[in-house]
């Protein structure tokens, strides 16, 4: 069964369609990456799948349908890294990490051994174990983001959206997350995570969906996605495409000549 | 471990303190009554003048400076939690402003002159109108920035006709009496403001209460603690109820007294490692024990005076709120 498969889907914010005729379905293990220019509606399309902003269409989660869900059932399934990384207050990393493991107790349950477990094996999965008894506050950027990242581990759910999460990461956390993904992947875990960055997305993803305004263009494996053309078209870039032995290489190289006359 | 041992502890030191405020409060009065012939007067069933002083004067105004202590704290750290903002305090929502509005009215047409009860009952439906109006405003978007905006709609309007209802006052002793009530005391309260007060209040703890972990999870944004199970709607309801019933109550029965509910939560929170869960009983605990120990200064720093205990947190409070505000900034910068 397909842990997300959304169809007919479309959102409006602000009176503008966001989303239109969105089909998309993962599958257990499936690691997808989300690409596309700003405001092609990336974000919206995950908090959708969220049911944090109004849409309409199907969503169906584990086969249940998003709207019928409870809550801390619906916790329980969907995972979510935002791309806010705002910490209100000066909580401990370790007390952070554990929020993950709310929907798995009662209300005023005390953390189990599995809580425990959970939330140290997400600790250690981010590299931040020397981190848990600092205050989430004073981390830096990326340090933040990794620990955010580790909160959504411990939740333990069986789909992770991530919104931009390897924004503000130093290359070697970009692949160590790319690398926590895949292994999540591999246990059966499906991750959505949207990117601008084309060369990790082309390298690490299973499969990539492109959206441009508001509609998926382009949806399969790498190298079927991200070609001159199509990245010429939406981003409106040129781009430097190969396949190497280690995988898929893009590197953008220049803005597209017709955008560029546009401009001037 | 050892934040979860800091934090009983503190519950536990709190409490007492509390608890000997509580006591402390009953022996301090105009009334000369030595302390130990007074709490044994409390529980000895006769006739006496100091029984009932203890009983009528001194116990009321001792259980409704804890009640109300308890519920500034309380809605306090509940609604800087929801709003994610350490200068919320429990006027935001508007509940003060016309819980107030309402006992003027009740002054100001002579109400509470024919009936000393109407006061507290006109207040607490000016209470009502305001958790009305939020609620309609705010509606369904659960987001607790429209909360906010409400309250100081709420708010600017109902001081506004409080202003009015001054500045129109059948005569001075009227005007002196809606100024002296809403500079907020705990001076000659009965058993029948207790009980008047005290279901709300009780209502509206256990409202606050019950957010714990929903403000645990609010720490991340709205946005990621509803992705955590969190019903935002629910949320609001129970921040935006149980404010009203609690200090709504508070209101009408001591007049509005400003500052505890921004302190207490911001004194307290590096002491229980900021969990706004955590918050909870401890800002209660913490604003009885600053409203106990205020109001037995109020008494005994200018005895006869009858020193308003709202000017007191206030004349505290005002120079403590700059140092926030001041901190907040160079954090800013």
């Amino acid at each position: 069964m397909s842990r997300l498969a959304v169809s007919n889907l479309a959102a409006s914010l602000g009176g503008n369609r966001v989303l239109k005729d969105i089909a998309l379905d993962v599958g257990p293990g499936e690691f997808v990456g989300l690409i596309g220019p700003n405001g092609a509606g990336k974000s919206t399309l995950l908090r959708a799948c969220l049911g944090l902003v109004p849409s309409s269409g199907d969503i169906l989660i584990d086969g249940q349908d998003l709207r019928r869900m409870a809550p801390q059932d619906l916790a329980r399934h969907v995972s979510y890294v935002a791309q806010d990384r705002d910490i209100a207050w000066p909580i401990t990393v370790e007390a952070l990490v554990d929020l993950g493991r709310q929907p798995h107790r009662g209300a005023f349950a005390r953390p189990t051994e599995g809580d425990r477990a959970a939330v140290e094996a997400a600790l250690e999965r981010m590299d931040i174990i020397a981190l848990r008894a600092r205050r989430a506050t004073d981390l830096s950027g990326g340090e933040k983001a990794r620990v955010l990242i580790a909160r959504a581990l411990a939740q333990q759910a069986g789909l992770l959206l991530a919104d931009e999460p390897v924004a503000g990461l130093d290359p070697a956390h970009q692949l160590a997350l790319m690398q926590v993904f895949r292994d999540l992947a591999r246990h059966g875990t499906s991750v959505v995570a949207s990117m601008h960055d084309l060369g990790l997305a082309a390298r690490w993803c299973d499969r990539l969906v492109l959206l441009e305004g508001g509609r998926i263009v382009a949806d399969g494996p790498p190298a079927t996605v991200l070609t001159a053309d199509l990245l010429r078209r939406v981003y409106g870039i040129e781009a430097y495409v190969t396949e190497t032995g280690g995988g898929l290489v893009v590197q953008p190289t220049r803005l597209a000549q017709t955008k560029n006359e546009q401009q001037n | 471990m050892t934040e979860t041992a800091r934090y009983r502890l503190l519950i536990a030191v709190l409490a007492m303190v509390v608890a000997l405020l509580f006591v402390l409060s009953l022996t301090v009065g105009p009334a000369e009554v030595a302390p130990l012939q007074g709490l044994s007067a409390l529980f000895a069933d006769d006739d006496s003048l100091i029984g009932l002083v203890m009983r009528e004067i001194r116990l009321p105004r001792a259980i409704l400076g804890l009640m109300i202590g308890a519920t500034l704290g309380l809605s306090g750290a509940a609604l800087q939690g929801y709003l994610r903002n350490p200068l919320a305090e429990p006027g935001l929502i508007g509940v003060s402003a016309s819980a107030s509005l309402g006992a003027v009215i009740a002054i100001y047409t002579g109400l509470s002159a024919l009936m000393p009860l109407a006061l507290p009952l006109m207040a607490l439906a000016g209470a009502l109108c305001a958790v009305l109006v939020v609620r309609l405003m705010a509606g369904a978007d659960a987001r607790p920035l429209s909360v906010i905006l409400a309250g100081v709609a709420v708010s600017t309007f109902a001081g506004a006709m409080t202003s009015l209802a001054l500045n129109l006052s059948p005569n001075p002793f009227a005007a002196m009496e809606i100024m002296f009530w809403m500079l907020g005391s705990l001076t000659d309260r009965s058993m029948i403001h207790v009980w008047l007060a005290a279901p709300f209040m009780v209502f509206g703890w256990l409202m606050l209460a019950s957010l714990g972990r929903a403000l645990d999870a609010l720490t991340l944004g709205h946005e990621t603690a509803a992705s955590m199970g969190v019903d935002m709607r629910r949320v609001q309801r129970l921040a935006v109820i149980g404010t009203a019933a609690s200090v709504g109550a508070a209101t009408a029965v001591a007049g509005a007294i400003g500052f505890v509910g921004l302190i207490v939560p911001h004194l307290l929170r590096p002491l229980v490692g900021a969990r706004p869960s955590r918050l909870l009983l401890a800002s209660a605990l913490g604003g009885a024990t600053l409203l106990l120990a205020a109001d037995i200064l109020v008494r005994v720093v200018a005895p006869g005076r009858d020193l308003k205990l709202g000017v007191l947190t206030a004349v505290v409070g005002a120079p403590f709120f700059l140092v926030l505000v001041l901190r907040a900034r160079r954090q800013m910068a």
